[in-house]
């Protein structure tokens, strides 16, 4: 039996003290296989934690993780960490952690998701330019919601309350460069918010518009653009 | 002209559902593209994750330390935590729900030994911890009994040792001393039980999905 599995089962029930949690990481981070084990582990730890059966939460709990969270903002460029909490200390844990575990979890989980994530690389797309920390956002005139451009031109479309295409139309979208308008994708609308990654990429002085147009899109708008970017 | 298939995601992952006090523009979405919002700072995305979340993060977080202050704290640390970090969690790879149950829990199992106040009995109260819809209670009654029932077909002394160390927060070496055995015992029996525990899941997960199918 290799002694570093048992430790692995130790390290997803948190049964490891801190010394032994520490000797554990610095290993993890040179063993595929206990990386594996550990993401595997975790998700059976995971449903331990559905069978707890504690007591529902004061309602009032969430109203205050809201409000803190609300005081931090913004998450998003962490210019300025604004660490300034009380338990300072155990937020670096959390970091180190989250640091630590997600890479693992990225790596361990990658292979046996990998015919789930062909199937959803379009979405994975969107999801990971609108958590890219380097994407800056532009919002739309006319409608609620936004572009968000990653680092590498790379935009995903985020927008609320859509009303649905009629029948037989299609939203369509487009990327605007020196008035040429390229079809950069089609979607139905409706819903309360959705999230698309767009075909082509946008560059620094490009816009993004919406045009309604017949079933299956069309090269180039047939109107103006219901609406824009800024 | 070639226009790409456009993705739209989350888009009926996850039944929709309405809580009766509450808006809950992001129902729609799964866990996982809520976590991306949430890197971008929204606020109801987070929101949407503690209704879906928190009532078993609290859950957890007092089993585990059996005082409602310190409970609501780590529930609090580890959504914070998550709201500022939100940007390094790997979307497509990962189940939200379980990465914010093991911060709630690396919390909690830290402040307990902080404390001093590890208890191993079980809970007196009526488990209830949903802090969702009709339809979220149902689910997480469903899910516990799963699990419940799992766990009662272990072996007596390797469920002993799970549930002291996960629920108890006991170190590998607290419990050999508690239990009077060599520390190559218990975690002998914390491997074991958490193996068989993984495979009788994953029976289940199976069996349920045969039986959803086939009828
Ligand atoms: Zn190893």
């Amino acid at each position: 039996m290799d002694d570093h599995l048992e430790l692995t089962a130790a390290y997803a029930l948190d049964a490891l003290d801190a010394r032994e949690r520490e000797r554990y990481e610095a290993h993890l981070a040179t063993c595929e296989r206990c990386r594996e084990e550990l993401a595997s582990f975790w998700t059976v730890s995971g449903a331990l934690a559905h069978a707890a059966g504690g007591p529902a939460p004061a309602p009032a709990l969430r109203g205050r993780i809201l409000a803190q969270a609300r005081s931090e903002r913004p998450n998003v460029v962490p210019l300025r960490p604004r660490w300034a909490l009380p338990a300072a200390a155990s937020v670096a844990a959390v970091a180190a952690m989250l640091a630590l575990g997600l890479g693992l979890w990225g790596t361990s989980l990658s292979r046996e998701l990998d015919r789930e994530r062909s199937a959803r690389a379009g979405a994975g797309e969107a999801l990971e330019i609108v958590s890219d920390p380097g994407a800056h956002t532009v919002a739309f005139r006319g409608a609620e919601g936004h572009i968000v451009v990653s680092e590498t031109g790379k935009a995903a479309v985020v927008l609320s309350g859509l009303d649905p295409a009629p029948e037989g139309k299609t939203y369509e979208l487009w990327v605007v460069e020196n008035d040429v308008f390229r079809p950069a994708g089609l979607f139905e609308g409706g819903g309360a918010r959705f999230v698309q990654a767009l075909s082509r990429p946008v560059s620094d002085d490009a816009k993004v518009a919406v045009t309604l147009e017949k079933e299956g899109g069309v090269d180039a708008p047939t109107g103006p653009p219901l609406f824009e970017t800024i | 002209m070639i226009v790409c298939a456009p993705t739209v995601v989350a888009f009926g992952a996850r039944p929709k559902r309405t809580a009766p006090m509450r808006i809950r523009d992001h129902a729609h979405l799964s866990d996982e593209a809520l976590v991306a919002l949430v890197a971008r700072s929204d606020e109801g995305a987070l929101a949407e994750l503690y209704d879906r979340v928190g009532g078993i993060a609290y859950g957890l977080a007092y089993r585990v330390l059996r005082d409602e202050s310190l409970a609501e704290d780590a529930v609090q640390e580890a959504f914070l935590g998550l709201w500022r970090a939100a940007a390094t969690f790997i979307p497509e790879r990962a189940k939200a729900s379980t990465w914010i149950l093991t911060l709630v829990h690396r919390r909690a199992v830290d402040l307990v030994r902080r404390e001093e106040r590890r208890r191993s009995e079980p809970l007196d109260e009526a488990p209830e911890a949903s802090t969702g819809s009709a339809e979220d209670s149902a689910w997480l009654q469903f899910e516990r009994e799963r699990v419940q029932s799992a766990l009662r077909e272990l072996p007596d002394q390797q469920r002993e040792a799970l549930e002291l160390a996960y629920y108890g927060g006991f170190t590998q070496s607290e419990l050999a001393e508690r239990l009077g055995q060599p520390l190559g015992t218990i975690k002998s029996r914390m491997f074991s039980g958490l193996s068989r525990l993984r495979e009788l899941l994953d029976d289940r997960a199976e069996r349920d999905a045969w039986t959803t199918t086939s009828s």
